[in-house]
């Protein structure tokens, strides 16, 4: 038992320190004290991060199965923690701002990474559910954190049904599975579907699960909360949907597909590789029409978790490669834009449309260089860093013999390029708006900006190393 | 007997199901949805699970159902636009209905587990032990983990709770506990005495 | 000491084009020209001192790629030295000329547009790309040159870009010379093809085999040396304007008037003479190729010669003129005889150039005025540079003492292509002599017309303008007098070293210094004797042809004459007629010049109305831009029109169009509808999405 402590003790310590600081800011001056609770628990993530990231490298499983921690799961864990701590730090401005700097917000964070660690650590359906409802219940409530605007509210009441909803169908596909392989043990789901016999129960409880999990990486069908959870709730949270549960719960997809039906791969990569297509596809069709950039950057995660899938949808270790190297650069890149969505306001007040940023590189060449920067690694233009994660992926569904995928994923980010490059449009040559938007002077969040914007140059080289720990994390997962 | 048992449970529960989601007034199906969870309870104690239906009964209907009771009939909701919002999907509902039911029927009409699927059952039945002893341990023990997790989950809804409706609000007065703990009789009466027929 | 002649110019270029900011436009148009000057010398340097054995002095290494391997190296030989000689001199002093002739222009707004760094700069960047083709030791070097000229050329003709006529020539410079370019470049593929180098030495070693080469190209068999041969000369026809590329050329004169003597008289027009002559062990063994350029320079001097009747432009005059003489060296280099072409290039440089600077010193004079029309009576007005187009106009039409050899320059050179055009063997050559010989009394006839229209008679047009005129200042006067020297000596002075009896030592060929027997001074004498004693000497030269490639290596020297070229000692003998045959059309020339301009200045007017078909023939210059631009031109243009306006507007953007405004906003209209902000919308389209995804899986034979 103590050995099995052990091996969750980062999730213990940040669990620990959210309800210690829960219990220490009720207790003292409450809200006040949000601000330093926030630096601490993004500090603490950060250390967990390097902690995890410096463990050994080798497989472990406790309580009886349920608890895995290897490669896949270090690497998963470590851009989580760095991404909700950075997310965190970026968030700090604007709650202050607009007095939502609640202590509870910090606390709520560090539950749902909780959550999230025990997802992609996941080995059985039980622990599976519980850590996708401790971090989605966390994200119900900070989505409508600002109780007083009805767009967050309903956006959390949105986010809050059709999540239920969809834990709904996962924990159906859950029974139906359990109810084939008479185990909730993704060892013993591996092991009953073992000489390829693969009933139609089973597949449909896939299919269900499937969907659970594609609502929590909003792939179309299931992306439907996206984009109005996305503009109703603060935009820090927003950010934070966008970063770190996305790899979560693509981490979480990985692992229950390889680790529990990984001898029904030809059964779920048909799926996968049908759901990322259509999310392609959706992510471009759609953001198209969106002038909110918070709407479109909504439409631009759908869009990416189908690439991603893309990845997933190969169904080998190159794919699995290229879907982790995928979403660390997904993160960079969002990081960076969301760092600059934050910056976008008038009069103290947020603005989200993009018409706001008509001749933006006139008075703020350095920031508009930087999101021009990251729009086109996200629109995937060479030789941003965003073109080699989808070159990634394309080469991985290519090796798989899933050619048609690959030439899907080309022609949808070439229809998505174009809303990328409308906004680098509006700031270098469109109109510049009657009333120009505030100067925003965040160090942090200036600092963020030129650093992504920075990094998705400077990443083309090697990109940041992160082939190599991609690659072992993929060998760990996939058999 | 069972048998019979067990399909009026089912064919009741269903129902239930059915007109929670049917009935056009809301605490009626607040009513449906208390029959569904009463007539599955009935389905845990045929399968000799007491423990778990007792539970369904004081938790779904004595507390959540109630609670739903109460907010139905509190929040002034126009059901009635939202229906004929929903109207206008009825046809294609039924029909994807319709095919989601041929398929799971299609899959139980051919249900089969996997061959080791009975040697996987993490935990046997044990007759000797009480039902409700069992689960303890089972919890306590094999399923430690998310048995805590959950504990999380709960202190997560608590905080949300808190969260989104908590107010601070100047106006009101607040009772203050330690201040009424450290309240004494001396402190909280004063005796005047009062003459007759001259007043304070 | 090559390099710094080769890298002066360059670093001039770079020092006015970019640092004229620093260096002042003063400071710029003395450092360019002070660098011209230093170049100018060093190549006289060069020219005196050097001996006629080839040097390579390798710069830097180029490109190399599989077997093609090209450094940028200078090849030193006489060729070169003669080149770089008139390179240099007439760029020097063209940039000294500049000074005055660009100072005030009244196509810039005086004081606020530098347009003088810039015209230095380009002047200099020609003159390195210049130098880059002339000394360049392989093909692609040279291609390289011979583009650079090319942009130079076209950037100095279109120098006046406010001015429509002057952006149409630079492009129509630049396109008709992409035709000749074309054949260039399929020449030197098809020589790396066969040879697999493109340095000099490997293809003239291999020029032999070639001869004996088949090679298919465009469905029909041809012999390889032929095939090579001629798509070179077709790339030389672009750039020194012969005929039917040669429409470019008078356009041209859309540039500034020290831009044309440079670039469009002296030195790039040149280019394609030298390209010839640089690849002689090539052409030599191509005899079919080498009638055609002799037919087609031939063609090209009398045709041009018939349009400078006729036109007025002064600088057209001369750009006929220019275009005409081309057509001599093309007929000397076209019957085999190189040195020949290289000496009517070398002492037409020095000429023509100072034509052309005359002319501009007249058209400085004159305000801009450059019909010769409204000329007249200028020999008072401006007497130097009258008696330096006398000198040039003298030194054109071929004055000299006939059968002896003295004369102007072109009395020399001249004489020599015509007599070496009468001893040509090969078919055209009799017919080429025909025509030089009548080119030589209509270029009499048009040179005398300039001068008498210019100089003589009463002033015609407007009055202000004549009383304004006045010579020009020293620095134009001077390089016409520099030039001046070069125009009455330069014949005489190499006389014998380009078409005497020192042509093989000069040139370095070793095969024929044993002819070199007799010296210079009993050239007029009894030739016959020693042409009967010629088998002999072609047995010595033959048994030393074999020897050279029998081991397979460039044969010796600058220029190579095949051992069966006997043109150059023949022209030697040429009857008496023969000899005076140019000068007898030239006095008939200018008789008729006088007769007409002179004499009774109406007498034009009359002739233009009797013949008046053939008058607008020539003075619209033979239709020859009116046919291309119904043959080419408009079939061209509406081709591309087609494929912009069919092809690609319609079709490719079309389609495009279609899916970029019709389709995707399609779906775009249908994502954001179904997005209707209600929970059980969404809900729906989940479930929709469940039954949609295991009907999927299970069609797709998931179940088993």
């Amino acid at each position: 038992m103590s050995a099995d402590l052990t091996l969750i003790l980062p999730e213990i310590v940040l669990a620990l320190f959210a309800m210690g600081s829960l219990v220490a800011a009720v207790y003292t001056v409450k809200d006040e004290l949000a601000g330093p609770l926030l630096w601490a628990t993004a500090g603490l993530m950060g250390l967990l991060a390097v902690w995890i990231g410096t463990s050994g490298p080798d497989t472990q499983t406790g309580f009886n199965g349920m608890f895995q921690d290897d490669p896949f799961s270090h690497y998963a864990k470590v851009i989580i923690l760095l991404a909700s701590a950075i997310v965190l730090i970026m968030s700090r401005s604007y709650l202050e701002k607009r007095k939502l700097l609640r202590f509870e917000f910090p606390a709520l964070i560090a539950l749902s990474v909780v959550g999230m660690m025990m997802m992609v650590s996941a080995g059985d359906l039980i622990l599976l559910y519980m850590g996708l409802e401790l971090q989605s219940l966390a994200l119900y409530v900070v989505a409508s954190m600002r109780r007083d605007s009805v767009r967050s509210t309903e956006a959390g009441l949105k986010y809050f049904v059709l999540g239920a909803l969809s834990s709904g169908l996962l924990l159906y596909g859950a029974s139906l599975v359990y109810g084939f392989s008479g185990t909730t043990q993704f060892a013993g789901i591996y092991a009953a579907a073992e000489h390829g016999h693969v009933s139609v129960g089973l597949l449909i409880g896939l299919v269900l699960m499937i969907a659970g999990m594609g609502f929590k990486v909003s792939a179309v069908p299931f992306h439907m909360w996206t984009p109005d959870v996305y503009e109703g709730a603060p935009t820090p949270v927003t950010a934070f949907f966008a970063t770190a549960p996305k790899v979560a719960a693509l981490g979480l997809f990985a692992r229950v597909m390889h680790d529990a039906f990984g001898n029904a791969v030809a059964d779920w990569s048909q799926v996968i590789a049908l759901i990322s297509v259509l999310s392609m596809f959706l992510g471009a069709f759609a953001a198209i029409g969106q002038t909110d950039i918070k709407r479109l950057m909504a439409y631009s995660s759908i869009a990416h978790m189908g690439y991603a899938l893309v990845g997933l949808a190969a169904g080998n270790v190159a794919g699995v490669k290229a879907m982790l190297i995928y979403m660390a650069l997904y993160v960079i890149m969002n990081v960076g834009t969301f760092a600059f969505i934050l910056t976008m306001e008038r009069d103290g007040r947020p603005v989200s449309d993009i018409r706001n940023l008509g001749m933006y590189s006139a008075r703020e060449p350095a920031k508009a260089l930087a999101l021009l920067a990251l729009l086109f690694s996200l629109a995937g233009i060479p030789p941003f860093i965003g073109f080699w994660g989808k070159w990634a992926v394309l080469v991985a569904a290519v090796d798989a013999n899933m050619i048609w995928l690959a030439v899907m994923a080309v022609i949808a980010s070439v229809i998505g390029a174009y809303y990328y490059l409308r906004i680098t449009y509006y700031m270098f040559f469109g109109d510049a708006p009657d009333e120009p938007m505030d100067d925003v002077r965040n160090p942090v969040l200036y600092g963020l900006v030129i650093l992504c914007g920075i990094a998705v140059l400077v990443g083309i080289g090697n990109l940041f190393g992160i082939e190599g720990p991609a690659g072992f994390a993929a060998a760990a997962l996939v058999n | 007997m069972i048998v019979f048992t067990f399909y009026m449970f089912a064919l009741s529960a269903i129902l239930g199901g059915f007109f929670t989601v049917v009935s056009r007034n809301p605490v009626h199906s607040v009513l449906w949805l208390i029959l569904a969870f009463l007539s599955s309870s009935g389905l845990f104690v045929l399968m000799g699970a007491e423990f778990v239906a007792m539970l369904l009964i004081i938790v779904y209907v004595g507390a959540v159902a109630v609670l739903f009771l109460f907010v139905v009939m509190m929040l002034d909701v126009d059901f009635a636009e939202l229906k004929a919002e929903m109207a206008k999907y009825v046809p294609i509902a039924l029909l994807i209905g319709l095919v989601l039911v041929m398929q799971l029927g299609m899959a139980y009409g051919v249900w089969e587990s996997a061959e080791i699927a009975s040697s996987q059952v993490a935990h046997p039945i044990d007759e000797t032990t009480h039902n409700t002893a069992s689960l303890g341990m089972i919890l306590y023990d094999d399923y430690f983990l998310p048995f805590q997790l959950a504990g999380l989950i709960l202190l997560v809804a608590m905080v949300g709770a808190i969260l989104l409706t908590l107010r601070h609000r100047k106006d009101v007065k607040r009772q203050d506990i330690l201040a009424q703990i450290y309240r004494d009789p001396a402190k909280a009466m004063e005796l005047k005495d009062v003459k007759p027929g001259q007043g304070l | 000491m090559e390099s710094v002649i080769l890298f002066a110019p360059l670093v001039g270029a770079l020092i006015a084009g970019f640092g004229w900011r620093v260096t002042t436009i003063r400071g710029a148009q003395i450092i360019t020209t002070t660098l011209l000057f230093l170049a100018c010398f060093l190549s006289w340097g060069v020219f005196l001192s050097h001996g006629p054995e080839v040097r390579h002095i390798e710069v830097l290494r180029f490109i190399e790629s599989g077997t093609l391997s090209t450094s940028w190296s200078i090849r030193l030989d006489r060729l070169t030295s003669i080149m770089l000689i008139v390179v240099t001199s007439v760029s020097a002093l063209v940039h000294l000329y500049s000074f005055g002739y660009m100072k005030d222009d009244h196509a810039f707004k005086k004081g606020e547009e530098s347009y003088l760094p810039r015209f230095f700069a380009y002047l200099s960047f020609f003159t390195f790309a210049m130098l880059m083709l002339i000394t360049s030791d392989n093909l692609v070097q040279m291609f390289f040159g011979w583009e650079g000229v090319g942009v130079a050329s076209y950037l100095l003709i279109g120098f006046y870009y406010r001015k429509p006529s002057a952006g149409a020539a630079a492009m129509k410079a630049f396109v008709v010379n992409r035709v000749g370019d074309f054949g260039f470049a399929l020449g030197i593929f098809a020589l790396f093809f066969l040879t697999d180098s493109v340095i000099f030495d490997d293809i003239f070693a291999m020029a032999p085999e070639l001869a004996a080469t088949q090679l298919t190209f465009l469905w029909t068999t041809w012999n390889a040396a032929e095939l090579c041969a001629f798509l070179l000369f077709v790339g030389a026809m672009g750039k020194s304007a012969q005929l039917l590329l040669h429409t470019w050329l008078p356009d041209a004169m859309e540039g500034p008037t020290p831009v044309s003597a440079l670039i469009h008289a002296a030195t790039m027009v040149t280019a394609g003479v030298f390209l010839v002559c640089r690849m002689s062990p090539l052409f030599e063994y191509a005899p079919q190729t080498l009638g055609f350029i002799t037919f087609l320079g031939a063609t090209t001097a009398f045709f041009a010669a018939t349009i400078g009747l006729v036109q007025n432009d002064i600088k057209r005059v001369i750009a006929y003129s220019t275009c005409s003489q081309l057509g001599y060296m093309f007929v000397a280099a076209g019957v085999g005889v190189y040195s020949v072409a290289m000496f009517h290039l070398f002492t037409h440089a020095f000429f023509k150039a100072m034509l052309f600077l005359g002319a501009g010193s007249v058209i400085h004079g004159m305000h801009h005025e450059q019909d010769m029309r409204n000329y007249g009576g200028l020999r008072n007005k401006m007497p130097l540079t009258f008696w330096a187009m006398m000198i040039g106009t003298l030194a054109i039409t071929g004055v000299g003492i006939p059968l002896t050899h003295i004369g102007f320059a072109g009395f020399l050179s001249k004489d020599a292509v015509i007599e070496s055009a009468w001893a040509g063997a090969n078919w055209a050559s009799t017919y080429a002599f025909w025509m030089l010989v009548i080119a030589a009394l209509f270029t009499s006839f048009y040179s005398w017309r300039l001068i008498f229209l210019t100089f003589y008679g009463k002033p015609r047009g407007n009055k202000d303008t004549h009383a304004h005129a006045h010579e020009s200042p020293a620095v134009m006067v001077i390089p016409l007098g520099a030039l001046a020297l070069g125009a009455i000596l330069s014949g005489m002075v190499w006389y014998g070293s380009f078409f005497g009896d020192n042509v093989s030592k000069f040139f370095g060929m070793p095969e024929m210094a044993h002819h070199d027997t007799h010296s210079d001074d009993d050239h007029a004498g009894d030739h016959k004797d020693q042409h009967a004693a010629e088998p002999e000497g072609d047995h010595h030269k033959d048994a030393y042809a074999e020897d050279t490639h029998s081991t397979g290596l460039a044969p010796q020297g600058a220029i190579f004459m095949h051992p069966d070229n006997h043109v150059l000692h023949d022209a030697h003998y040429a009857p008496k007629l023969v000899k005076l045959s140019p000068f007898i059309a030239m006095s008939i020339g200018f008789a008729f010049a006088w007769l007409f301009y002179i004499k009774n200045p109406k007498l034009p007017v009359k002739l233009a109305e009797n013949q008046k078909h053939l008058y607008q023939f020539l003075l619209n210059k033979w239709y020859f831009d009116e046919i291309y631009d119904v043959l080419i031109i408009q079939p061209a243009k509406a081709l591309g029109r087609t494929l912009w306006k069919t092809g690609d507007g319609k079709i490719i953007d079309g389609t495009i169009n279609g899916i970029a405004m019709g389709i995707v906003p399609f779906f775009t209209r249908l994502a954001g509808r179904a997005q209707s902000g209600y929970v059980f919308t969404y809900a729906l389209a989940m479930v929709l999405g469940i039954v949609v995804l295991i009907t999927w899986v299970t069609f797709r034979g998931g179940a088993h």
